[in-house]
This record gives C-alpha cells, structure tokens and sequence, in this order.
C-alpha cells in the first residue's frame, strides 16, 4: 500500500530512498540542465531618505547622495532537471531576488540565466510557460474566490477551464484544503489556506521548473506540515524540478538535494546537506545544518539583516 | 493556432476578472455612478438654467444635448482611462501584478483584455445614463444620426486605448506618483477638448493643443451626428482622424509600455505597493 505523504516523513526507508535519489541525480548529464545561473549579478539603487529621523523634509543637498546595493553578486548555480535545491540565507541576503530573476520579473545586469536551454532574457515568453512561482506572500485578488482566482490564473496559462477545475481541486485536497471553501474568497481565508491555494495555482500549469520562495514562512504548523508533505510528493511522483529559499533548516535538510548558502548576494556554500555537514566536522562531531550556516556566514540565520530590494522613486 | 487561442483565452481572462471585481466592488461602482450622473444632470439643469442667467435667447434643446454629450462622453472616456492608466497600479494594490507579468502572454492581449472590458461596460454604462437624461429632459433625438454616432465612438476608444496605455506608464515607473500625474493629463484633456464649450473659445495656444487631443474629435463627432444630424459621410473627416490617430497611439502605447516593463525590471519596481 502507498504511503501518505504525512507518512512519508521521518521513515528510514525514505532516507534511503532520499540518499538513491541524490546519488542518481549527481551522474546525471549536465544536458539535463532545468536551471542554469552564471554569474548573475543585480544591483538597486538606494534612494536617501526626504525626511529626517523627526520626519522634516530633508533638504536636497544634504539628503546624502544614491548608494548601489549589489543584492545578488556573481551568483552561479546549476539545478539538474528532478532536483529540489535549497536556497538558505538570512533576510535580505538576495534569495527572493534571485527567484524573481529567474522568474523573469527582474533582469540581470551580468550574467545569464538560462531554464531548460532558454534564456530568461531573450525567450522570456517560452521561460514563462516553464515555470510558475510561489512567493512569501499568496498574491491574490483578495474579494475573488479561491476558485476564481484560479480560473483567471488556468487562462491566462491557456488551460482548459473544467480541467483546471478538476486539477485544482485535486490538489488542493491532496494538501489539506477543505474543498468547501473554494468559493469563499480569498480575503476570507487564513494565511495557511492562501498559500494552499498559491501552491494549487502554481501547479496548475504543470510548471517544469517551480520556484517556492519561503513556501512556509509563517503559517501555522499543520499548514506548513501540508505544504512541505506535497513538495516531497512532487519530487516522489513528478519530474518538477525545485528551486526552493528557506529560513528553515529542518525544512531545507528534509526536502532538499541540495543547499546553497547565500550570504550578502553570494553563494557561500553548495552541496549536500550531508556533505556541508561533513565539511564542517569538528572533533568527531556531526554538526547541524544551522551549525554549518552559523560556520559559514558568521550569523545565524534567524538574525535580522536589512531588505533586499530597494528602487529610486 | 495555439498561440491564438490562448490569447484569446487570456483576453477573455481578463474581461471575467474585471467583470467578477465589478460585482465584488459594486459600492465604489455605485459612487462612480452617482457621481457621473449628478454631474451630467447638473449639466443638463445649467442649460435650462442659461436663458434666466443670461437674459438672452437661447435654443434650450441644443445646449442641453451639447453639454449632456459632453458630459456623457467625457464619463466614458475617463471611464476608459482610468481603467487602462491603472491597469499597473490596481494590479500592484491586489498584489497580483507579479503574476500577471509572469504569465506567459503579450502585453498586448493584456492591455486589450483590459480595453474591451471597459469599452464594452463603459458603451452599457453610457446609453443606459443617456436614456435617463433623455426621459428627464425631454431630449428630442428624431434628428440624431445614431449609427453615426457610434461610429464616432467605435473610433475614438482605438485613441483612448492608446492613449490610456501610454499613460499607464507612469504608475508603473513612479509608484508613489504616476497616478496624480495620470490625473492631471486627464484633467489638461478634459480643458483643451471642449468638453463643456467649443474649443474657438479657447486662447489660441491651448487650441493648437485641443487638435492633438483625440476627445476633440469625439465630442466633435458625436455632437455633429446628435446635435446635427451629420450623415455618416460626414462624419468621416473625424472618424479617420480618430482612426489615424489610434493607428499611432496604440503601437507607441505599447512601445512606450514595452519600455516602462523593462525599466521596472531593472530597477526591481513591479514589487511595490505603496
């Protein structure tokens, strides 16, 4: 009998069949490139502040003069076709804007970005048919329905609209969704049931490459238990390959074949979580992953950092 | 094929999505609506009102039916204008506008979605107002060229749909105050059209102006086709010129778009809210 996917988490076969499954992944062909970042840098303009700490407009001359932020700084990265990669870093260490490059939303001032042979830049249009994306925050029209808004998402991806609705609500009861609120609309619904709704909407369009950026940050335990059970169902039962930020070490260690490290706009580190731990033995000691991130960048990864993006107004 | 089709899909996408928001939002629909139509009656009462104001003679009909098709006009065209201008800046309030973008469709189908949405709501939203205003004042329409005079609007909404494009530009590169800056071109349009009076009363600078404005044309033609009964053959003059001038503002509306996406991209401004 198949296992569920809540029952599929902890089990030691499924550590062995995590450990097969990265060992298969490393002598797959570089052809089986889903994702490829070269050398990938964005840079914001920091804009002064207008008015001063007691909020009097600043005088032109003395409002300081316009910073550049180098948030993502020569970032390559490489995710095989299959294969969920980790993104770990602090607030503002450039995770979400490196999700946004790949997803098209930003451009690289250096570098080149390229998802299954296709460039982000140049073949934008056939990039987007590819992936789909699922942020930090649900992003909806917050007086539609769950079912609108994703009727409106089916058709801007030219779905059949009756297949839409039978594979939304497929998955959304596959993470827990009580299938009742469908037609309830979004603002009516918790941050947990959004994000469900967010992950239904992304996987609708059958995206090769999905990017989840901070899927569970702040839901609740059970929701975030839903959430990171179907990411291992995805990775068990389809080819989606994953790209994946996280403040959450556990969840990155748990679902991850890989981590990158990201710190200030760097990677830092890359490998498996168990050979960044190896790397970071000391005195017989296995450490944690939060261990490694702590070895590696000097902070924890729970310590605030600044914002990543900025723009001029 | 395919590729038709799904714009076509993602065209339709968006006129149910404005379509469904229209219900949800019904109240601010409703204000709109009140308001439109108190302005356009008080319209309609300073016309009868001219002839106790001014002591002079004047045709009551005719300046009635001219400043109510100046009234009904312009709430449709602003209607138009507003709904393209703040495609961006509705977009970024919901927090959807990241997924738009991502989707894997033109902009073009996008901004179309989004014109045949407010053409087709503004065109019910119009005639229901002008049957109204007709009923309460009495409007004798037996000599209006009404075929005429939705040729006039057929024509016009390619500029304005042009012309909202370029102007949703400026929410897009200015969060904070591209939609002020959109108001105050509406509001330079509305004054250099001759919404409310003939552009010969104009000072001569802002008349150079009022021939650049598609509005000028419209409220020409449609005034010529109700007030007049102008034939279609007419009507000509203006509907080409409405249609020439929508054959350039379109294309540089969805270049100038082009353009706006791109610098947002690069400046990383699609994310903002405020």
């Amino acid at each position: 009998m198949q296992a569920t996917p809540s029952e599929w988490i902890g089990s030691d076969w499924q550590q062995a069949a995590r450990e097969r499954r990265r060992a298969n992944l490393r002598i797959a062909s570089m052809d089986d490139l889903a994702l490829d970042i070269r050398n990938v840098t964005k840079t914001f303009v920091k804009t002064p502040a207008k008015r001063d700490q007691k909020g009097r407009w600043m005088p032109l001359l003395k409002g300081g003069q316009r910073t550049l932020a180098r948030v993502v700084d020569s970032v390559s990265l490489q995710v095989r076709r299959g294969e969920t990669v980790g993104v770990l870093g602090q607030n503002g260490s450039g995770k979400s804007t490196l999700i946004r490059l790949v997803s098209t939303l930003l451009l690289p001032d250096e570098g080149s970005i390229s998802v299954f042979g296709h460039d982000v830049v140049r073949e934008a249009n056939r990039v987007k048919r590819m992936l789909n994306r699922v942020s930090v925050e649900a992003s909806f029209f917050k007086k539609l329905s769950a079912a609108e808004n994703l009727l409106y998402s089916a058709r801007l991806y030219g779905l059949d609209v009756r297949e839409a609705h039978r594979r939304a609500l497929e998955i959304l009861t596959s993470i827990g969704f009580d299938a009742a609120k469908m037609d309830s609309s979004v603002e009516q619904l918790s941050r947990g049931q959004q994000q469900k709704v967010a992950i239904a909407r992304a996987f609708l369009s059958s995206p090769m490459l999905l990017l989840m950026d901070e899927p569970t940050t702040g839901l609740d335990p059970k929701s975030k238990r839903d959430v990171q059970a179907f990411v291992k169902q995805l990775r068990e039962e389809h080819d989606t390959t994953i790209l994946l930020t996280t403040h959450d070490m556990a969840e990155a260690e748990e679902l991850c074949d890989r981590v990158a490290v990201l710190h200030r706009g760097k990677v830092v580190a890359l490998g498996t979580p168990a050979e960044l731990k190896e790397a970071h033995r000391r005195n017989g000691e296995t450490p944690s992953l939060e261990d490694v991130f702590l070895a590696i960048t000097g902070k924890r990864i729970a310590d605030d950092a600044q914002p990543e993006e900025t723009d001029e107004e | 094929m395919q590729g038709i089709l799904t714009e076509g899909k993602a065209t339709y996408a968006f006129i149910e999505r404005q379509f469904i928001l229209l219900k949800r939002y019904w109240l601010w629909e409703a204000v709109w609506i009140v308001y439109s139509m108190c302005v356009t009656l008080a319209m309609g009462f300073l016309a009868k009102g001219m002839p106790a104001l001014t002591g002079a003679h004047i045709d009551v009909q005719r300046a009635t039916i001219f400043l109510l098709v100046g009234s009904l006009l312009w709430g449709y065209m602003a209607g138009l204008f507003w709904d393209i201008s703040n495609v961006v800046s509705w977009e970024r309030w919901e927090g959807t506008i990241e997924y738009t973008f991502m989707a894997p469709i033109s902009r073009a189908t996008h901004i179309v979605g989004i014109c045949l949405f407010s053409i087709i709501y503004g065109v019910l939203r119009t005639a229901a107002m002008l049957a109204l205003v007709a009923v309460i004042f009495h409007l004798d329409l037996s000599r209006a060229n009404i075929p005429g005079a939705l040729m006039i609007l057929a024509a016009s909404s390619f500029s304005f749909m042009g012309l909202g494009t370029v102007t949703a530009i400026l929410p897009l590169v200015s969060p904070e105050k591209g939609a002020q800056l959109t108001g105050i071109l509406e509001g330079v349009l509305m004054m250099v059209s001759g919404v409310y009076y003939q552009v010969s009363v104009l000072p001569p600078w802002m008349q150079m102006l009022s021939r650049l404005s598609p509005a000028t044309y419209t409220l020409q033609g449609m005034r010529d086709s109700l007030l007049n009964g102008a034939s279609t053959a007419d009507l000509l003059p203006s509907t080409l010129t409405l249609l020439l001038m929508g054959a350039v503002l379109v294309p540089l509306g969805l270049r100038v778009f082009a353009w706006g996406e791109v610098h947002c991209k690069r400046t990383g401004k699609l994310k903002r809210s405020g």
